[in-house]
């Protein structure tokens, strides 16, 4: 059977960023030489009309920090020419009113802006540099300009309990979708885990006060709440199933089939330097490795749920990371003979410092300046 | 709702790889059908919901779409895809 059409590109321009949050989902290999060669604007001018020609419809620009490409209204011009629609995914920092007007005269379609936290400082403390009002400022310019907004907030033990904070300010900001994404243990959260981890009842408060807010406001914001997989008994599909719905470019090139997957050892990543978008996805080892469900063991094999098809056999990262076998089931599921590895996370060990997200090679590496 | 348009970012495209109408919005697409994006397309903020079920009843003879328009448009608003410019 052929696979379904990809939906989704995910374009990481550049892993340069102005902040430096502890749960970034780049990888932690970033401070390395490997994504130091970024693509040019040809490159991903060809890879947005390859993308579009293999059925993708949505475009993700985000990076790092996706403002720092200098050639970014070329490439959100070259994205409405190819016929996607494009999503800025922004810490905001950068994103003035002129830049916003610039980007919406090239054709943008949405804006996203991350907030750490709605409290001020916090908020500059976990993004490791002052930028709160510069967000706030960023989200009034994209709705003054009519970008439809989405506010992100990725969630964890230091910022859960300010969750109608959250709420209140995506109101406030008039904004049309608000992402409640708790962190996902991949990337830099790895090394910050014990720092971010949150508490059941932490989660249960904030599920809790999403659903008053649902209640309350209705349909004219949408408010998206995950639960973070560590906490599910069953697993969720990675970014819709492997090689189903999204190609993700790497800032070098390399193409993947979810984010994380760079840290799965013994799979080799195309590059759209190299190749095309088409052969990429219906050709490249590593987008067939794991898709379908042909590659599955037990307990999916034999799935006592029937479960194969509706959750693609769950995450490869998190099955490497906790069971050190990418192709075992995704430990979250509670039939998983290594269920034990992910109770046992739960239990969150004492507060610690955040290691904060950062290009720089490691003996460079430092705390950074203006918190 | 007097005088409907296209919610802030909703964008409508024919897909040609899939052959099908969609109203692309945030983080996703609404599949539609011909009908419905004829009557989308009518949806420009200044024609009013009269005046789009009389344009559409031309083309198709004279045939009377009002309570078709009015609920596609129903729908539509209670899911944030249009809302009234009139508003």
């Amino acid at each position: 059977m052929p696979p379904p059409r990809p939906y989704t590109l995910v374009a990481e321009l550049s892993y340069r960023c102005p902040l430096h949050c502890p749960y970034c989902s780049n990888p932690a290999a970033i401070t390395g030489e490997r994504y130091r060669d970024e693509l040019q604007t040809e490159h991903w001018t060809r890879v947005f009309a390859e993308a579009r020609a293999l059925g993708v419809l949505q475009l993700a620009l985000t990076g790092g920090e996706p403002m720092v490409r200098r050639d970014l209204d070329e490439l959100v011009a070259a994205a409405r020419a190819a016929g996607l629609y494009s999503t800025l995914v922004t810490a905001g920092v950068h994103l003035t009113r002129e830049r916003a007007a610039a980007l919406k005269a090239a054709g943008l379609d949405h804006v996203q802006v991350s907030v750490q936290s709605p409290d001020p400082a916090e908020n500059d403390l976990i993004a490791g540099t002052r930028s709160f009002d510069k967000k706030l400022a960023a989200a009034r310019a994209a709705r003054e300009l009519g970008f439809p907004l989405t506010i992100n907030c990725v969630l964890h033990r230091r910022n859960l309990d300010r969750i109608e904070e959250i709420l209140a300010l995506a109101e406030e900001l008039d904004a049309q979708r608000l992402e409640l994404a708790n962190t996902q243990y991949y990337g830099w959260a790895v090394l910050n885990q014990d720092a971010l981890m949150p508490t059941r009842a932490q989660l249960e408060r904030g599920e809790a006060a999403v659903q008053r807010f649902r209640a309350r406001v209705g349909p004219r914001i949408n408010v998206l709440w995950v639960l973070p997989d560590l906490f599910e008994d069953l697993p969720k599909p990675c970014t819709g199933g492997w090689g189903r719905t999204t190609i993700v470019v790497a800032p070098n090139g390399e193409a993947l089939p979810c984010h994380a997957a760079s840290t799965i050892p013994g799979l080799e990543f195309p590059n759209v330097r190299d190749s095309p978008l088409d052969w990429i996805w219906h050709e490249a080892d590593a987008f067939q490795r794991f898709r379908g469900t042909d590659w599955m063991q037990e307990p999916c094999r034999s799935c006592p749920l029937g479960r194969q098809e509706e959750d693609w056999g769950g995450c490869r990262c998190q099955a490497l990371r906790l069971t050190g076998d990418a192709a075992a089931t995704d430990p979250v599921c509670r039939f998983s003979p290594d269920h034990g590895t992910v109770l046992a996370a739960r239990e969150a060990a004492p507060n610690r410092d955040f290691v904060y997200r950062t290009t720089r090679r490691p003996s460079r590496r430092r705390r950074p300046a203006g918190v | 709702m007097t005088r409907p348009r296209l919610a802030d970012g909703a964008r409508l495209q024919y897909d040609d790889v899939r052959e099908e109408h969609l109203l692309l919005v945030p983080e996703g697409a609404v599949r539609l059908n011909a009908t419905a994006a004829q009557v989308l397309e009518l949806c420009d903020g200044r024609r009013t919901l009269d005046e789009i079920a009389a344009s559409l009843s031309e083309r198709y003879s004279g045939a009377d779409v009002g309570d078709d328009v009015r609920e596609l448009l129903g729908g539509m608003v209670e899911h944030g895809l249009v809302v009234d410019a009139a508003a």
